[in-house]
């Protein structure tokens, strides 16, 4: 550890925190449906859009015309992602002549991107054509992102309404996200990163004559736009295979800083859109000190754990860092702030192998997504994650300040946890019940290349990722095959829409009660105290639950790491 | 049935607590309590494994016994928290009901008739009308159609002094087993048998009419949720350990190679499928004593217990909530509208001055008040004696040698007073002296009216004091407010709770008073429905409100209350309309019941808190126990160094049972409550049981592990 390294991560909070209460006012101007700097650019646009589609922007939904309409809408964007990447290879804009995707990879493809989980079982480069990266995939970052912030919305909708029936409009919030939040911003990043060195065409792959006389074809393509909008939409999908550790996706340090400040750039202003929509900015504060103070945690011990490095690497005689699978441009640091923020918040892109991390840096980033991908988490997600959380806090520790729990005005009551339980079975369910399974069936242990504890890990981060609707993988595991695919694909859905439904109905429960008026006998829910209350319920209700798995897996590895045994 | 003391574990009251824990293991008493059932449920499994195990002979029976042992335990300890609260009821229901054994009723054909029959109590139907006469005990609920009677209300009330009860107005209702102690009484019978207050009343206490809360069914839901998720994260231990011990059989072999990564995935899907097959290393037993170890046990086992102490708390307070549901909202109660009289002032009011007209000297007046009011019994009229004596030293005379004549007060002349020597003295109401003075042809002096509005402004009552036609001066009487209620006020109020007045005062009067008692608002002149229009004005912001009551023209605004206090002296209807009734009838007890509501909800979330916060130390003594065999590394999570996996297993499983007898006086008791504002009360809670709940079971576990060696049960 070194003093350069901490002040990188310093910076890296500092611009987070930074950015976050303009971004976060910016985005509340827009769902309220204000006039903001953009409005007279893409105004028109919209209503054109609502004029095209027949969308009445005025006519609000009910929790349940809400649902319907996000699982409409995420039923058609998975049939025509899985149509495009079945037939892709007799549509244009494939210049390497690549053939249709395999069913159970188009499956488990196309869930990946709708679920804005972005689960590589495929190579970019090697199995995608330039159309379905953009057409299928690029649209899908758009929009199941705009999605994850839509459902965000509707559910801080729940708690802001009194006495209402509706939770507003799904077809005007997934337009708004759109065109006025993730458009611009992709765009701005877009450039940003082009004028950082980073490739945009529509090119051949080139063929290279290497020094040492060896041919190599070299990858390209819209790669900014792609990078763009998978950093900052928690989708994660790299162009290349590497993703963010290949020097086209990730040209220099400076593109590295802001790659991985946009993993986290639009979850963390949702916190405060979140306040301000509440009328208490300091409610979307405590959020994001609870999500900071862990990422923090989650920052600062793997960094002490790769700068330990391997000790079987230093009884060699070669001192210094876990260096394995790292980029050597960014060094210790500034891999440890992306993986935590990239598990963290659901998003899954990776500027170094997490598999070839110490095994307690393994342990972050799989806890990190264990706990319910609620630490910043997907963009909307996140929000709708850490509410979950924030509703059993006040209910568990409610009770102490001598009141029936209230969150936000609203009395939290049997309705309102029985969804919120099932909302929180469904990711331990999945998670635990397939790694159960895959470790125990030989067809699935086939695809593991390592065995012992970190096998494990491999099966146990995999289901992690896919239920958390993160992304990223432990590389050893190849998890391109039927049974793989199908069960991730499965996992993800589950992960995504088990967690939303619920959450959506217990929105329309509370937005139909009455508020209560806070006085001085209300349960505190913006200080240090809840924010303290928060991380400890979230550790012990979500990360207590994977304690048993996580010591065959990470744990006992570590402990081995110590005692000489590598696996 | 008044608040008696019991110790916690009154010994009368064990025998019976053990013999129903027992009791409590039908399953249908146990499927009422989610976390306890499945406990229940698991335990039998264990048991049946124990058995096969038994049969086939298989090692460590002796171990695999114990934890069944106390797996049964935990349930038994769990039926004991419940039967010892109930319990406690028993023991105040017991009195109840002798006095309403074999009481006999002399029933009426009408209410004129004078023939009676008699029936059992137990026979009466609603509408019967009967006849209780002196020394007799009213066979049921009712109201009285006629007469007025003294009644002994002790039975149920514990209050020795008779009550006056009469027909019409808001004395009117009687209760069954209550005695009339003279006259006679005829009675329309409100209530039939079994359901009438007394019936209620045991039914309450006993616990058996309890209805789960809409909290407890929340919390219910929580727990049940919590062990599903336990379902899932024990369930799935076999599969990885076994996954875990093939990984490792063949490490071990492979661990001498220069590469410790094992090159051949399928010759460890041979073993992983060889490991499952054998059933895994792991005991099954040990994996339920996991599960029961980290579901939360604890105050799944208390829940019921805590709410069934939280009404008998307000039982021996002599008030009863007709639901749990009441204990509940009374917690949650943003704004207490708390009539004036007898809650914020002392019933009566006092002389606190003399303000004597021109002319005339304060003691001259103070003497003339004195002789008028010697003979007044009203608190006011001795109050003014009092005063005279203390300001000027005048001592009242003897009055049968003056000659004097007294003039007791009546509503027509408003005034009472004296005749003595010749003079004529009286003092009453200034308007009616007034009058009286200038019909008599006298002038008033124009300061009397300057000083009586002074007075009425500073929220006294001016009471004018004339001798023989001319004005001597006022007497100014002043609500007392109650000592010590600024400072309740002041508490209630960093509770986030509001203080209204009620009172029939008129504004200015209701201001003064309302200043100086320190209340947060006040509604003067206050009539029923004003009452009812300030409660749905406090509910339509958002607050929920209590109030107390008697009359029966209250009885809309007690229905409309979150919490609704009836007086037991008030009509049926107010009793009905409430969802508590305060058996001493004294409205000061609102503020307590409030706080009992708190205690209760403050109770079940440390519990709370405090099961959840235990799992921590729970997990890191079972995980090394259970995974050791396979990765000896993992005794590194050994953070307590239990002495064995089999002690630490079975150190964890007596603590998770024994913490629930170990918390049973805090879940009777309830947590100890201070009044003040929620970020107090949850920073000091979350430190006393949430870090004590962290805390707490890594020491109880390690020093059970300690003597568990030492006795050698391992």
């Amino acid at each position: 550890m070194t003093i350069n390294g901490w002040l990188q991560i310093l910076a890296y909070f500092l611009a987070l925190l930074l950015l976050t209460r303009p971004l976060g006012g910016f985005l509340y101007r827009v769902f309220e449906g204000e006039k903001t700097l953009l409005s007279p650019a893409l105004g028109p646009l919209e209503r054109g859009i609502y004029r095209v589609t027949g969308v009445d922007a005025r006519r609000e939904q009910g929790w349940l015309g809400y649902t319907a309409a996000m699982l409409l809408f995420n039923l058609l964007g998975f049939l025509f992602l899985y149509t495009l990447l079945r037939l892709q290879g007799g549509l244009p804009l494939n210049p390497q002549g690549l053939p249709g995707v395999s069913p159970h990879l188009a499956f488990n493809t196309a869930i990946s991107f709708v679920t804005n989980t972005n689960w590589q079982s495929y190579g970019g480069e090697s199995t995608l054509s330039y159309l379905s990266q953009m057409l299928g995939l690029t649209t899908q970052n758009f929009v199941s992102a705009a999605t994850g912030i839509a459902v965000a919305l509707a559910v801080v909708r729940g708690f802001v309404r009194r006495k209402s029936d509706s939770l507003g409009n799904f077809w005007v919030d997934l337009t708004r996200a759109t065109l006025y939040v993730l458009l611009p911003l992709a765009i701005l990043s877009a450039l940003a990163l082009v004028a950082l060195g980073m490739p945009q065409n529509f090119a051949h792959y080139t063929e290279a004559t290497t020094l040492e006389g060896a041919q190599q074809l070299i990858a390209q393509g819209p790669v900014a736009s792609q990078v763009a909008i998978k950093q900052l939409g928690s989708n994660g999908g790299g162009f290349f295979n590497v993703n963010s550790a290949h020097p086209f996706e990730n040209p220099n340090a400076l593109s590295n800083f802001l790659e991985s400040l946009y993993l986290i750039l639009i979850a963390a202003a949702l916190t405060n859109t979140f306040g301000r929509m509440v009328k208490d900015e300091r409610q979307g504060w405590a959020l994001f000190g609870a999500m900071a103070i862990l990422l923090a945690a989650g920052i600062g011990i793997s960094y002490w754990s790769e700068s330990q490095g391997n000790p079987a690497v230093a009884a060699l005689g070669v001192e210094g860092p876990n260096l394995e699978g790292k980029e050597t441009r960014f060094g210790v640091a500034q891999s440890v702030i992306w993986s935590a923020a990239t598990t963290a918040a659901s998003n899954g892109s990776v500027n170094a192998m997490h598999d070839s991390y110490t095994p307690l840096g393994g342990l972050v980033q799989m806890l990190n997504i264990q706990l319910g991908e609620a630490i910043f988490g997907g963009v909307g997600a996140g929000l709708y994650g850490m509410i979950v959380y924030a509703i059993l806090a006040v209910f568990i520790a409610g009770l102490m300040v001598g009141r029936t729990p209230e969150y936000l005005g609203k009395k939290i009551e049997a309705r309102e946890l029985k969804l919120t339980m099932l909302a929180v079975l469904c990711l331990p369910l999945v998670l635990l019940g397939f790694s159960a399974y895959a470790s125990v069936s030989p067809e699935m242990l086939k695809g593991l290349a390592n065995a012992g504890p970190h096998g494990f890990s491999e099966i146990l981060y995999a289901f992690s990722s896919a239920a958390g609707n993160n992304g990223s993988a432990f590389a050893g595991l190849s998890a391109n095959a039927p049974l793989w695919n199908t069960l991730l694909g499965i996992t993800m859905l589950v992960g995504r829409f088990a967690m939303i439904v619920p959450l959506l109905a217990v929105a329309g429960s509370l937005a139909a009660k009455p508020a209560v008026a806070p006085s001085a006998g209300t349960f505190p829910t913006h200080g240090g105290l809840f924010v303290g209350l928060l991380i400890g319920v979230l550790l012990i209700v979500g990360g207590l639950t994977y304690f048993p798995a996580l010591a065959l897996g990470p744990i006992v590895e570590q402990l081995a790491l110590h005692a000489g045994q590598n696996y | 049935m008044k608040a008696q003391k019991q110790s916690l574990f009154d010994r009368r009251l064990l025998a019976p607590a053990i013999v129903d824990s027992f009791r409590k293991l039908n399953p249908a008493s146990l499927a009422k309590n989610p976390v306890i059932f499945i406990t229940a449920l698991v335990a039998a499994l264990a048991t049946a494994l124990l058995l096969r195990d038994a049969s086939t002979g298989a090692p460590a029976l002796a171990f695999s016994g114990q934890v069944v042992a106390w797996l049964w335990f935990t349930v038994l300890f769990a039926n004991f928290a419940e039967a010892i609260a109930e319990g406690r009821g028993k023991a105040q229901a017991d009195s109840l009901r002798k006095t309403r054994s074999l009481t006999v009723a002399k029933r009426l054909a009408s209410p004129e008739a004078v023939t009676t029959t008699e029936v059992p109590a137990t026979q009466l139907k609603v509408g019967d009308y009967v006849r209780v006469d002196a020394g007799e005990v009213i066979p049921g609920d009712g109201s009285i159609v006629t007469g007025v009677a003294t009644v002994d209300e002790s039975a149920i009330t514990g209050e020795s002094a008779p009550v006056v009860r009469e027909s019409g107005g808001d004395r009117s209702a009687v209760t069954g087993g209550t005695r009339v102690l003279s006259d006679s009484l005829v009675i329309r019978i409100s209530a039939a048998a079994g359901s009438s207050f007394l019936d209620r009343m045991i039914a309450l206490v006993e616990g058996a009419a309890r209805q789960k809360t809409p909290n407890e069914l929340a919390l219910n839901v929580l727990l049940a949720g919590m062990s599903l998720i336990f379902v899932l994260a024990v369930a799935t231990i076999p599969a990885f350990a076994a996954y875990a011990s093939a990984g490792s059989a063949s490490l071990a072999s492979a661990l001498g190679s220069a590469s410790a990564t094992l090159p051949a995935p399928t010759s460890l899907r041979e073993g992983t499928v060889s490991a499952s097959h054998a059933g895994g290393p792991i005991s099954l037993i040990v994996l339920i004593a996991l599960f029961v170890t980290l579901i939360p046990t604890t105050i799944g086992a208390l829940l019921s217990a805590i709410g069934i102490a939280g009404m008998n708390r307000l039982v021996n307070f002599n008030v009863l909530a007709m639901s749990g549901r009441a204990v509940e909202a009374a917690g949650d109660v943003d704004t207490l509208l708390l009539d004036k009289t007898g809650t914020i002032t002392l019933g009566n009011r006092q002389a606190v001055a003399f303000i004597a007209m021109p002319g005339v000297e304060a003691e001259e007046l103070a003497e003339a008040a004195q002789l008028s009011s010697l003979s007044d019994e009203t608190p006011e009229g001795r109050s003014i004696v009092v005063l005279a004596k203390e300001r000027y030293g005048l001592r009242g005379r003897d009055m049968a040698s003056a000659h004097a004549n007294f003039i007791a007060f009546s509503a027509q002349t408003r005034m009472s007073g004296v005749d003595i020597d010749g003079q004529v003295i009286r003092k009453g109401a200034v308007d009616a002296v007034v009058e009286q003075v200038r019909l008599a042809g006298q002038s008033v002096p124009p300061e009397l009216l300057a000083e009586t509005e002074k007075i009425a402004k500073s929220g006294g009552t001016p009471l004018a004091v004339v001798r023989d036609g001319r004005v001597l001066g006022l007497v100014q009487l002043k609500d007392i407010v109650k000592g010590g209620i600024r400072e309740r006020f002041a508490e209630l109020r960093q509770m986030g709770i509001r203080t209204v007045m009620i009172t029939g005062d008129n504004a200015m009067t209701a201001a003064a008073i309302a200043a100086e008692a320190g209340v947060d608002d006040f509604l003067a002149q206050a009539t029923p429905e004003a009452k009812l229009k300030l409660i749905r004005e406090e509910q339509a912001k958002g607050k929920l409100v209590a109030m107390c009551g008697d009359g029966t023209n209250d009885a809309p605004a007690l229905a409309q209350a979150d919490v609704g206090v009836a007086m037991q002296t008030g009509t049926q209807a107010a009793r009905e309309a409430g969802n508590m009734v305060d058996l001493d009838s004294d409205p000061t007890k609102l503020i307590e019941v409030v706080g009992i509501g708190k205690q209760m909800l403050m109770t079940r979330g440390a519990l709370t808190t405090f099961s959840i916060a235990n799992d921590v130390a729970k997990y890191f003594a079972i995980i090394p126990a259970l995974f050791v065999a396979i990765y000896p590394q993992l005794n590194a999570l050994n953070l307590m160094g239990l002495r064995s996996p089999q002690s630490a297993i079975l150190s964890a499983i007596i603590f998770n049972a024994l913490i629930i007898v170990a918390l049973i006086p805090l879940a009777l008791r309830g947590v100890a409550y201070r009044p003040g504002p929620a970020a107090g009360l949850l920073r000091r809670n979350l430190l006393v049981y949430g870090l004590g709940g962290l805390v707490a079971p890594f020491i109880g576990i390690k020093l059970i592990d300690l003597l568990v060696n030492l006795v050698g049960l391992v």
